[in-house]
């Protein structure tokens, strides 16, 4: 799991729970796996996630690769910022560990990149 | 676009995991055929719900170097070989094991795929987490595919495009007019006719100006 998947991710279809958003990252097995760098692609999608989140969850697994916590307004043409973003978000990946709701404290384990999300019929909403 | 290579799967991995056939080829080949399209949307984020092999989504990778690919099934076998497709065929996918799109925030995705269970079955055969689930479709064969529809809303962005596969059994006007409720246009993209089951693509989008 990329990080840029748990930017996506939500407990809310869990019953009682409000926005489950966001969740919280346990690493156990973490991957840095090296990916073509490409500044348009990387810059299209920053502004399509909510950073803060990304930062902090890059931070907790000791991956903040030394990302600012917010985004500069002119980021797409700073190429150090970009260079780092486009680790965060697609080279760092979590093999194992879990997610956690942080409204019910619901593990979601991911193993082998996979986080597991589904839910017991009595668990939905 | 090229068909994704599948060689690195065990043949027996299908008992759990639904073969590609003609349904997923279908489906290939309405994405080439809205490929000018799909292209002129320059699509960031695309989701492939119930992806299986990953056939499908590969495909679409391997055609859109420059969108994030997603896959979700409630079959963790299915997620993992989606994952491996994916790899062999050097396209960058996450994957999911997950119920549909029930667990993504609020209309992130510019295009959604889904080749959903639609054989028309008893209820109660409909709902699995196995082999079964990739074809049991219970009442209509639309048990699954009507609650896709009520997420669709939910997570595909305002000027996204949701392409659906259907058979005639599945009554698809009736799916055209849920989906019209919620405010989408439709287009019937494909039609085949497969042994005695008509397959047909149709794809939901809620821009006026094409």
């Amino acid at each position: 799991m990329k990080l840029i998947t748990h930017n996506m991710l939500t407990s809310k279809c869990l019953k009682g729970v409000i926005t489950g958003y966001p969740l919280a990252i346990t690493a156990t097995v973490v991957k840095v796996s090296e990916v073509e760098y490409n500044p348009e692609f990387i810059s299209r999608i920053i502004p399509k996630l909510d950073w803060e989140v990304l930062w902090k969850a890059a931070d907790s697994i000791g991956h903040n690769e030394g990302l600012p916590p917010t985004i500069d307004p002119k980021f797409e043409d700073n190429e150090e910022f970009l260079r780092k973003a486009h680790k965060v978000l697609l080279e760092v990946e979590v093999e194992e560990g879990y997610l956690t709701c942080p409204e019910s404290g619901r593990q979601f384990p991911i193993t082998k990149g996979i986080p597991n999300m589904l839910l017991t019929e009595a668990e939905v909403q | 676009m090229e068909t994704p290579k599948q060689n690195h799967i065990d043949k027996n991995d299908f008992d759990h995991v639904y073969e590609p056939a003609e349904d997923s080829y279908l489906l290939i080949d309405a994405l080439e055929k809205d490929l000018q399209y799909l292209k002129s949307k320059n699509p960031t984020f695309c989701l492939e719900v119930g992806s299986g092999s990953g056939i499908v989504i590969t495909a679409f990778g391997m055609a859109f170097p420059k969108t994030v690919c997603f896959s979700t099934d409630i079959n963790f076998k299915a997620c993992s070989m989606s994952k491996s497709t994916a790899l062999q065929n050097k396209v960058m996918l996450e994957t999911i094991n997950m119920d549909l799109g029930s667990c993504f925030i609020g209309n992130k995705f510019d295009v959604i795929l889904f080749n959903p269970p639609y054989v028309v079955t008893d209820s109660d055969e409909c709902g699995s987490c196995d082999i079964t689930a990739s074809w049991a479709g219970g009442i209509k064969g639309r048990e699954v595919t009507d609650r896709m529809l009520d997420l669709i809303p939910k997570i595909l962005t305002v000027d996204g495009t949701f392409y659906l596969l259907l058979i005639e059994d599945n009554i698809p006007n009736e799916v055209i007019s849920i989906m019209a409720d919620y405010g989408f246009n439709s287009d019937i993209v494909i039609k085949r006719r497969v042994r005695n089951e008509c397959q047909l693509v149709v794809k939901f989008f809620q821009d006026k100006n094409i």
